[in-house]
This record gives structure tokens, C-alpha cells and sequence, in this order.
């Protein structure tokens, strides 16, 4: 019997030495162990913002992520708002939906064509892909350009929007600001599409999981800033039960917790779930670009979430360009807030899934305590349960590829790593018994 | 000239950066800031003919070390990354010069640092290094050339 040990460990999971890793024991023909460790940041901030007034938070949030600052602010002041019994003028809804759309075809845009493709492509990097298909990367350059765009006309600025605010926005564009948006989003939207046939034509890993997906689902629409917790196993929940469902586990090789469905385990968050779970929401457009390239509901290939991206970037330009032309100014940029003794929780569609905020706030609006689940720390446990079963695939497998193919597999991911300096390290074990 | 500032302000020593970026602006010399997020980055300095982009930096050096590099010389590490938030300065620079968006001249102001906890406090000894590099780029403003 083969007996030989070999560990597969990947160190680049972090920006700062020591925070992340990902390791996998091989005993022969066997997976014997995977452990991921990823940092997550918004344990710090949740000590932080204890003792801040309510009106800080949105900005102090926007700032644990740099790809993905809207989604905390949103996920943010909705859940003030509930604490606080806020109904936001329906103007200002749509505008925080554009505002989710800028975020997402941004960081979309990022993950489907500077980290993903290359690995379809051939390429071990973008950098690789840049000397062949430059136009690959012009596209990103612009599709991103023009995410940032909406993130600043709305947010004030592109790095870290403080615009946003509990009661709506400090300050409300325009319609003529939104329309200049028009002819951007019209290129986006066909770059969009034809991304998404584009993807078609890569050649996928055979792999397939049986998933609890967990996404929003909103009565009328592909959901972004609300809606109930439903998953493919029958949760069907008002946001303010999610802790009630949803436990956290400590695992002992990692500063992390785990999220799990209680009584069930690891489920899966993110664009497969959300188009696995509202595919009869999307934009007319994006269903019909989604069918022609051959992907409908239920994707289980979590490889596949390449192509499922490139639908949500046709989804979220179009529905971009449905809400300025739609739009008209509220007549107050935000409701005042008046602040109460309360608890109130949100959650939103973070580019990379579900992204959960608890705040317990005084009559002052001072924060008691904040609770903030990201959708890679909801993730991490399923990417570990990815990784045993396609580690199994591989144990016949040079390490060095058993190795690229575990990155192509947290790659589906793209888990969000905290903001630091630049650590790049990969080291490979090897060992014999 | 165009000034970047990469940093996290919340990241200790990686706010280094930024401070140069206040104390800058706080004499009305006009700063960019950035995450340090590679497209946005290449978007920042795409089209200029001098660019300063100022960051902290890992070397091994003592903390506070001012290292000042060509970024057309620069030697760079490969950029495989699991994540897209691992998308950085150096990817930038690479992927500038293969797109041919390398401003005619790029120069990179690296900030040794070592302690990259949570936290807004940067070490003091890289707050001289910031006072210098304060100074350097004003005086460089100034004549129009800044050489180490």
C-alpha cells in the first residue's frame, strides 16, 4: 500500500505573513486533511466600532474592504435602519441599487478577467495572458473604469464612497448626472455579453458538488440590497433570524470562524447561488445570454462561476441602465434619522455573496455591539469541502500541479483577503514516510 | 507630475504611505489616493509622463528604510494569486509594461515597514521617513526633478 505523505500548501492566501493558508495532507490515494486559514478583518472593526455613533459606521465599514467597500456600507445602514424603524424613499432605494451595480460589474470585471480567465486561458497569470490577448485586459480596464464610475457619481469617490449614509445619501445625483452613465453602460452591456459567450467556449473541469446554495430573494427582482435568506433546502427566513440558522465554529488551526447552517454544514454563497436561486429575476437579457451559452439552473461546477459572472456583469449594466433611465430625484436626499434603543440587522449581496451586519445601538445611537459575517468567512468551510473532494482527483498528479489546480479551485472563489502590503510566497512540501 | 499614495490606514505601518499623502496635500501639492488595487492603479497613472507613487514596502531593511526605485527597472515578483485582492503594485508595473503604460517616468517611494497589525498607529520610525519624503518630493516640486 502506498503510504506516501505529501501536503499541498498554498501561503498566498494572505497580504500579510501568517494570516492565511491553505494546506492539504495527501496519505497515499487518500485526502487525509484540508485546512484553510483566512483572516478576516471584520473582527477587528466589530471591536472598533463599538462605542461610535451610529452615522460613523457606514464609512469606518466601507473601509474593511478595498474591492468591495459598497456592499459593507449597504449592508450597514439598511440594518441602522431597521434598528431605527427607517423607510427610505424609494428613489434612494434605487439609487443604492445602481450603486451595487457599480460594485459589482467593478469587481466582477476584476475576478472574471485579471484572476479567472488566465487559468482557462492557459496562462499562469494576467500578466502571461496581457502579451497575447491585450485586448482581454483593455476590457477590464474599462469595464472597471466605468464600475468605478457609478461607485463615485454616487459615492463621491471611487476608494472608499463616503456618500452613502443612514436615511439615504448625503447628497442625490442629478438625472443628467446618471444620463451621462448612459453611453458607458450601453458598451459595457454588449462587452457584458460578450464576455459571457466567450466564457462558453472554455473547457471546464468535470466537477461537480451537491451545494446549499444560500442567496436574497426578493419578490420582485434579482435581489442586491434586501429580501429573505432562502437556500435549495427549503430556509426561507426574514434577515433578522439568520443567527437563529446560522452558527459560527471555531476550528483550531485558524483565527477564523467557520459559518454553518445549524444542524446541516457548509453551504455556498455567492453568484452561483444567487443565479441557482433567482435565475427567474435576471434582467431578460442576461436569461437569454445565460441560456444561449448553454447554463441554466442548477450550476453545481463551482469552475463554472466564471461564465455565471460574466451573466451577472449582462445583469447588473443592464439593470444599471433600466434605473437611470428610470430615475428621478428624491425629493430629500435622506430621511432624517431619529435614533432609539434598538437591534437591527441587514443583509446584502456583496459581490462574492450574503454579507450580514448586526448592530445593537443605545438612545444616543451609540453602537453596544456589531456583529458582521462576510461572505468569504460564510464560504470558507465550503471551499475546504471543495478542496477535499477535488484533492482526491489530483493525488495521482505531479505536487506542482496538484498545487495549481487547488489555486484554479480557491480561484473559483476569489475569497476576500484583508487590504495589507504585498507578501507573495508559495510553498510546496514534500515529504516521504 | 501625477502623486499616488497606496495604503490601508487601518493596517499599522501600511498607512505610511497615506501619511505622506496628508502632509502633502496639507501644502496644497494634489495627491491621488489608491488601495493599491492594480487596474485602478494602471487607470491612475495611465497617460502621464511622470508619476511618483508613494507605498510601504517589505524588503528585509530596517523599518523607516526610504528605498526609491526606477519602476521601469524595477526586477518584479511572478504574480500568481489566489485572490484578486492580492492584485498590487507590482502587478501594476508589470502589466503596464507589457501594455505599453509605463509613464515615461515612474518612480516608486518605498516605505520599510514591519508591523502590519490591526491598528491606525504607524511605528515611529517610519514617521521620520515620511518627514523626509515630505520633504524630498516638495523640494523636487519645486526644482521639477526628484532624485534620491
Amino acid at each position: 500500500m502506498n503510504t506516501r505523505t505529501r501536503t499541498i500548501r498554498v501561503d498566498t492566501l494572505a497580504r500579510v505573513e501568517g494570516e492565511g493558508a491553505l494546506d492539504i495532507k495527501l496519505i497515499g490515494e487518500r485526502v487525509a486533511d484540508v485546512k484553510l486559514k483566512i483572516y478576516e478583518p471584520p473582527r477587528f472593526f466589530e471591536a472598533f466600532l463599538r462605542g461610535r455613533h451610529y452615522s460613523e459606521v457606514p464609512d469606518i465599514t466601507a473601509r474593511i474592504c478595498g474591492i468591495c467597500p459598497v456592499a459593507y456600507q449597504m449592508s450597514a445602514v439598511h440594518a441602522i435602519e431597521r434598528a431605527f424603524g427607517i423607510k427610505i424613499d424609494p428613489a434612494v432605494r434605487l439609487l443604492r441599487r445602481l450603486f451595487y451595480c457599480g460594485e459589482w460589474v467593478e469587481s466582477h470585471a476584476l475576478h472574471v478577467y485579471m484572476l479567472h480567465a488566465p487559468d482557462f486561458l492557459g496562462y499562469q497569470d494576467v500578466i502571461g495572458m496581457a502579451h497575447d490577448h491585450r485586448e482581454l485586459v483593455e476590457k477590464a480596464l474599462r469595464l472597471k473604469k466605468i464600475g468605478n464610475h457609478i461607485m463615485t457619481v454616487l459615492g463621491g469617490r471611487e476608494i472608499h464612497p463616503v456618500s452613502a449614509c443612514v436615511g439615504g445619501f448625503y447628497k442625490t445625483p442629478t438625472k443628467a448626472q446618471l444620463s451621462e452613465l448612459a453611453e458607458d453602460l450601453h458598451w459595457a452591456l454588449e462587452a457584458s455579453i460578450d464576455t459571457a459567450r466567450w466564457t462558453a467556449g472554455f473547457d471546464f473541469p468535470d466537477f461537480e458538488q451537491d451545494y446549499e446554495f444560500v442567496a436574497l430573494r426578493h419578490p420582485g427582482e434579482y435581489a442586491l440590497n434586501e429580501g429573505r435568506l432562502v437556500s435549495n433546502r427549503g430556509l426561507d427566513i426574514d434577515v433578522a433570524e439568520y443567527e437563529d440558522h446560522f452558527v459560527e465554529q471555531h476550528v483550531k488551526y485558524s483565527n477564523a470562524l467557520h459559518s454553518v447552517i445549524r444542524g446541516r454544514g457548509s453551504y455556498l454563497v455567492g453568484p452561483l447561488a444567487r443565479f441557482n436561486l433567482n435565475f427567474d429575476q435576471l434582467h431578460p437579457v442576461a436569461k437569454q445570454v445565460a441560456l444561449e451559452i448553454g447554463l441554466h439552473p442548477p450550476v453545481k461546477n463551482p469552475f463554472r462561476s466564471i461564465a455565471v459572472r460574466a451573466i451577472e456583469l449582462v445583469f447588473a449594466c443592464a439593470e444599471a441602465l433600466r434605473i437611470i433611465t428610470e430615475y428621478e430625484p428624491p425629493p430629500e436626499p435622506r430621511v432624517q434619522a431619529v435614533p432609539r434603543s434598538a437591534v437591527g440587522q441587514a443583509i446584502t449581496e456583496a459581490p462574492r455573496g450574503v454579507l450580514y451586519h448586526r448592530y445593537a445601538l443605545d438612545e444616543e445611537g451609540m453602537v453596544l455591539t456589531a456583529k458582521i459575517v462576510p461572505p468569504t468567512s460564510q464560504n470558507q468551510k465550503r471551499i475546504e469541502d471543495d478542496l477535499r473532494e477535488y484533492a482526491a482527483h489530483l493525488v495521482a498528479w505531479p505536487l506542482e500541479e496538484a498545487t495549481w489546480k487547488c489555486e484554479q479551485a480557491i480561484r473559483n472563489y476569489d475569497p476576500c483577503i484583508s487590504c495589507a502590503t504585498h507578501f507573495l510566497k508559495l510553498r510546496i512540501n514534500r515529504e516521504a514516510r | 507630475m501625477r502623486i499616488i499614495a497606496c495604503g490601508n490606514r487601518n493596517r499599522s505601518d501600511d498607512g505610511a504611505g497615506l501619511l505622506v499623502a496628508e502632509r502633502l496635500r496639507s501644502f496644497g501639492i494634489q495627491v491621488e489616493v489608491q488601495s493599491g488595487e492594480a487596474l485602478d492603479l494602471i487607470e491612475a497613472w495611465r497617460g502621464a509622463d511622470e508619476v511618483i507613487v508613494i507605498d510601504t514596502v517589505v524588503t528585509g531593511a530596517r523599518p523607516g528604510t526610504l528605498h526609491i526605485w526606477d519602476g521601469a527597472e524595477l526586477q518584479l515578483p511572478a504574480c500568481s494569486q489566489p485572490s484578486s485582492h492580492g492584485l498590487g503594485v507590482a502587478e501594476a508595473i508589470s502589466l503596464s509594461r507589457t501594455l505599453n503604460y509605463v509613464p515615461k517616468r515612474l518612480q516608486i517611494f518605498g516605505i520599510e515597514g514591519r508591523n502590519f497589525n490591526f491598528g491606525s498607529t504607524v511605528s515611529p520610525q517610519l514617521l521620520t521617513t515620511v518627514e523626509k519624503l515630505v520633504d524630498t518630493i516638495r523640494a523636487g516640486i519645486a526644482t521639477e526633478t526628484i532624485t534620491a
